[in-house]
């Protein structure tokens, strides 16, 4: 059993409830202790660092400081805390009065940042630590037949933080392989669905959107899978709107790698959040739940 | 031409944290070849750099240019000099809200604001209250168009109404405020 401090993030208590769930319950079959980190705090995501790099910097850093009070590895499954946490911590590995700025701003709370904590991508650690040979002996019902597209999204892999190919990321095809199912290649595969804009750029998003449905579904998938909590949720949650605006018929689940990983590993549709997904997968999932 | 400098904005960027690659790039445009939402800037991501380095720093922070930007890094993993453009553009974004300039044409911004103010309120995010501040401060109505996303997410339990608090709330305050302390002196 190999522990981490987990940090769930804010999409884990509403639109990625199905990502902390599944997360938490392929964990323990998998051997992984997720030691929830305490009154954790936002990352700050892209916004905060769009209004005040500074000051995002800083409310980073109150979680650092205090996942490396733990001594262990901290793991998200969101990308895009992923991507704040370790810009934060790098500004201030290679700047070294900022850390000193952000440290006495810290002493305010008693909590001071050193810079050993390391972050990681919760798929990189199961494809590091776990290994997909783990995984797939850990299979229980081998999703044979499922054609599914990967997406991986851009904030898994990019900017570059040593983990996969940043325009050609194959770790999600090989944990997709590994519990049996079949991957389905698709051109737009690394393409971006829009992220935070679908709020105040809509009209783009759907367009994005449309484009990445498309061609997984012209391509033979049956369902999307990815490990990102805002492709899910806009992929999901806004498929109803792109038919609509493109009068297509998509009906395309999007699943989290984890729930993929739940089904293959033998758990059960309610200890995986799967009743949470809008676009229901009880169809394609059904020889094997 | 600057609002309150002239001829040293390339330098005011280069200065923001994020905006230290201005001075690399070399026009080759594979950031707006890459770019999945060059189509809607204003003016595309290689334009507003060059336009950096022109010193149009009224034009550059009035644009609603870079807040197009999906921080999806394309541009980043391909910038043969490691511009690292995202960055660069959230530097511009960060520089146009500190000296007050409001872009047109974009509400992305007020998003932007929403979102912080939900993380300053509670420590965490509330994606309702993210949401309903937005449409609130932009055009309440635009939230008709948002109920069917909005009942998918209600009716699948993913859209708690209710912000959860977290206990170092203070903590946090003290820590924003210090910071801002510390900036204030330098």
């Amino acid at each position: 059993m190999k522990s981490y401090t987990y940090f769930p993030g804010c999409s884990s208590e509403a639109t990625a409830v199905g990502l902390d769930i599944s997360t938490r319950a392929i964990a323990e079959v998998l051997g992984m202790e997720l030691k929830e980190l305490e009154d954790w705090n936002c990352c700050g995501s892209t916004p905060y660092g769009s209004l005040d790099e500074t000051e995002s910097i800083v409310i980073a850093a109150r979680n650092l400081a205090l996942a490396e009070k733990t001594g262990l590895d901290l793991v998200t499954p969101c990308s895009s805390c992923f991507v704040t946490l370790n810009k934060a911590r790098i500004h201030m590995m290679e700047k070294p009065q900022l850390k000193e700025k952000v440290n006495a701003a810290l002493s305010a709370a008693n909590l001071e940042y050193k810079g050993t904590v390391k972050v990681r991508l919760l798929i990189e650690a199961l494809m590091s630590d776990i290994t997909t040979k783990q995984i797939s002996g850990k299979v229980k019902k081998p999703l044979k037949g499922l054609k599914v597209a990967p997406y991986t999204g851009c904030q898994e892999v990019r900017p570059r933080f040593g983990f996969d190919h940043p325009e050609n990321p194959v770790a999600l095809d090989d944990i997709v392989t590994a519990v049996g199912a079949d991957v389905v290649p698709y051109p737009s595969k690394c393409k971006c669905c829009g992220g935070s804009a679908v709020i105040a750029e809509e009209g783009l998003t759907l367009e994005l959107m449309y484009r990445l449905l498309d061609d997984a579904a012209k391509n033979g998938a049956e369902c999307i899978v990815t490990p990102c909590p805002l492709c899910q949720m806009n992929l999901d949650a806004y498929q109803g709107k792109v038919n609509a605006k493109y009068n297509t018929k998509f009906n395309l689940p999007v699943l989290f790698v984890t729930q993929l990983i739940g089904v293959a590993v033998g758990l059960k549709a309610d200890q995986l959040g799967l009743k949470k997904n809008i676009v229901s997968p009880n169809k394609v999932l059904a020889k094997y739940l | 031409m600057g609002k309150t400098q002239s001829m040293n904005f390339v330098k005011e960027v280069s200065q923001v944290l994020g905006g230290e690659g201005v001075n690399l790039c070399m026009q080759c445009g594979t950031c707006t070849a890459s770019c999945p939402s060059a189509h809607i800037w204003e003016y595309t991501p290689s334009e507003i750099i060059a336009m950096v380095r022109a010193e149009m720093r009224d034009e550059v922070l009035s644009s609603s240019s870079m807040w197009c930007c999906l921080s999806c890094y394309s541009c980043t993993v391909r910038c043969p000099r490691d511009v690292e453009p995202t960055n660069l553009f959230h530097a511009l974004e960060s520089l146009a809200v500190k000296h007050g300039y409001k872009p047109k044409n974009t509400s992305t911004p007020v998003m932007y604001k929403n979102f912080v103010k939900s993380i300053k309120k509670n420590g965490r995010v509330s994606e309702f209250q993210m949401m309903m501040g937005y449409y609130m401060s932009t055009n309440p109505f635009a939230a008709l168009g948002m109920i069917s996303v909005a009942w998918n997410l209600l009716s699948h339990g993913r859209m708690p109404l209710s912000a959860k608090k977290i206990k170092g709330k203070k903590d946090l305050d003290k820590i924003i405020k210090k910071l801002n302390e510390v900036r204030g002196a330098q």
